[in-house]
């Protein structure tokens, strides 16, 4: 087991660092730079302020600069910001959408395993049915319909909640509930399969006749297993929920990182562009990691591969 | 060299027999499968629409009217027009016609990368298979929808490259499928029997192997398209996608999630049109997993 975390951990890293140099080296060559839309710089003050970021040295230091500086856990000053730096404009923005996203992730798992459940164990029943049929309509129908379309119906006809915006509780509700819901589908299909494949086996056969509930079947022996689909579906999920937040935050008006990120790639703020795709890359593994062990202590087959 | 190439043909005669009724098979049961057969059907419709629709009509999808500005869905212009007085209809099934293109286009550049990618893999297996698996392994966990968003930013919206970029992220699903098929198939007899007859790899590999990989292919390209679609959409939800005066269904839904709030028709019509594509796609690549018998392997 431990052999296996230190593999894949050692992967992550080198993964890490492959994102981390492409990307450098991707927003350098890109035509245009930071400083080129403010028209009033002159040749003079533009090489101060290359002098002043560092632009001036060769590729290959600024790279080796940047690493060192990352490596003691700092992301650089901003171009377009002045006198902030991108660890604290991340610092700012992260708890905003790290919120989105957890909130996200619990509607999608809460609706999501509940609705596969109910579908595998009412199979072929109208249950199933209106079950199934929901996690049709949330593959097929994206964020940014459906997201639009409740704002329209929720907020502005009916008045419940604010069109835009993220400060009362109630303003967590229709952005959560929409990247929610786009994640409680597929989550609620591959319930459903997992539990149907479970259902049909053995031990389950034997939990029953041992004079088991259908309800202790069901959540104590069916579920640890038939979740196993599920959990390796997490770690794409995750991803997906971060990306899908720059639709949301668009949307919604959310201070988040999001947002930013788009921001920021057409400001050319190279530090912020790459210190938010560090941190996206570095979450995005992190969680990858946490779903491969949790997958190898759930099913033994993982481990032994 | 003549007994051989006079072998093979009276060898692949029997398999062409016995494939053209396994295909006939999985047609019948797919036919049985009413929201597949739906979903076929729906899109043969939207496709003919969007392919002969533009030409039609009697407005051109860039000509505007400035006087008539946003109205309701009218006799004269059926789905309504909006702010610009451009009629909507016109505009969604043009806008198809970029959605469309690009889920095809996107999907083929993912489908030729994934099936030759994991051909290769499967194929000659061993150290060779470790390397390029464990680097579509990496590649998974890297966050691609991103490095999308900066290649469409950087580098212009250009449409070829929205293409190249959306099915560079798409094919390793595909890879994984296709490697883990050739490698149940290369160790069948039949393969054997090519191999012992002198046939290179390349042969081997396209002639004998891939045709019986192709039900898989086939389901998982399906199932490929509304991913790609909806990348597209999202990048032009972004801004990111295909730019004006050119429409999309993606286009068509960030202006009318815009507009929403006085010319509500702006986001209804775009956003069903493209939910009933995503739907009718999906319906199909599931009946068509469930007719060809596909399981739905992890690795």
């Amino acid at each position: 087991m431990l052999r296996f975390i230190t593999s894949r951990f050692l992967q992550s890293l080198l993964a890490l660092f492959l994102v981390i140099t492409a990307t450098f080296f991707m927003v350098r060559f890109v035509p245009g730079g930071p400083f080129t839309a403010e028209k009033a710089v002159t040749p003079e003050i533009l090489k101060n302020l290359e002098a002043h970021y560092g632009l001036n040295k060769p590729l290959w230091r600024q790279y080796l600069d940047y690493l060192g500086s990352l490596a003691r856990g700092d992301l650089g000053p901003s171009f377009k910001y002045p006198n902030r730096t991108v660890n604290e404009i991340l610092g700012d923005k992260l708890p905003v959408s790290a919120e989105l996203g957890a909130e996200s992730l619990a509607v999608a798992l809460v609706l999501g395993i509940g609705l596969g459940t109910l579908a595998a164990i009412r199979r072929n029943t109208w249950i199933d049915y209106v079950a199934s049929g929901f996690g049709m309509t949330g593959i097929s129908i994206p964020t940014f319909v459906v997201g639009p379309l409740l704002v329209l119906a929720l907020a502005i006809k009916a008045g419940w909640f604010n069109a835009s915006g993220w400060y009362t509780p109630a303003d967590r509700v229709l952005p959560c509930l929409v990247l929610g819901l786009a994640y409680a589908a597929p989550i609620s299909r591959l319930t459903r399969g997992g539990l149907l494949e479970i259902l049909h086996q053995d031990f389950i056969r034997t939990a029953r006749a041992k004079g088991a509930s259908e309800f202790r079947v069901v959540t104590r022996h069916a579920l640890r297993g038939g979740l196993l689909p599920v959990v390796s579906f997490l770690g794409p999920a995750t991803a997906g929920i971060l990306t899908g937040s720059f639709v949301i935050e668009t949307i919604f008006q959310v201070p988040g990182v999001g947002r930013e990120f788009v921001n920021s790639a057409f400001n050319r703020d190279y530090t912020l562009v790459l210190g938010t795709v560090i941190l996206y890359a570095a979450l995005i593994m992190a969680l990858n990691l946490a779903v491969d062990v949790a997958q190898a202590w759930m099913n033994p087959k993982v481990r032994l591969e | 060299m003549a007994s051989a190439s006079s072998l093979p043909s009276a060898v692949l005669a029997e398999p062409i027999e016995q494939g053209n009724s396994l295909w006939r098979d999985a047609w019948l049961r797919l036919q049985k499968n009413k929201l597949a057969v739906f979903g076929l059907w729906a899109l043969i419709v939207i496709t003919v629409l969007c392919v002969a629709g533009p030409w039609l009509m009697r407005y051109g999808y860039e000509e505007q009217n400035l006087d008539l500005g946003a109205s309701a869905p009218s006799g004269a212009h059926w789905l309504g027009t909006d702010t610009l007085g451009r009629d909507l209809l016109v505009r969604l099934l043009y806008g198809g016609r970029v959605s469309l293109a690009v889920g095809l286009c996107a999907t083929f550049v993912a489908l030729t990368i994934g099936v030759t990618y994991g051909a290769v893999a499967g194929f000659f297996g061993g150290k060779l298979d470790a390397v390029m698996m464990r680097a579509v392994d990496i590649m998974y966990s890297l966050p691609f929808a991103i490095f999308v968003i900066l290649l469409m930013v950087f580098f212009g919206r250009n449409i070829i490259l929205l293409f190249v970029a959306i099915g560079a992220v798409e094919w390793l699903t595909m890879a994984r499928i296709v490697r883990s098929q050739v490698m149940a198939i290369k160790k069948m007899e039949f393969i054997e029997a090519a191999r012992s007859l002198g046939f290179g790899r390349r042969r081997i590999i396209f002639r004998h192997i891939l045709p019986n990989v192709l039900g898989p292919i086939i389901v998982y390209t399906t199932l490929t398209i509304p991913g790609v679609m909806l990348l597209e959409a999202f990048l032009s939800f972004l801004g990111l996608g295909v730019q004006p005066p050119m429409s999309s269904w993606g286009v068509l839904i960030k202006d009318g999630a815009e507009k929403m709030e006085e010319f509500p028709w702006l986001l209804v019509f775009p956003g069903a049109m493209f939910s009933l594509t995503l739907f009718s796609l999906n319906f199909l690549g599931d009946g068509l997993r469930d007719a060809l018998d596909v399981r739905s392997s992890k690795d």
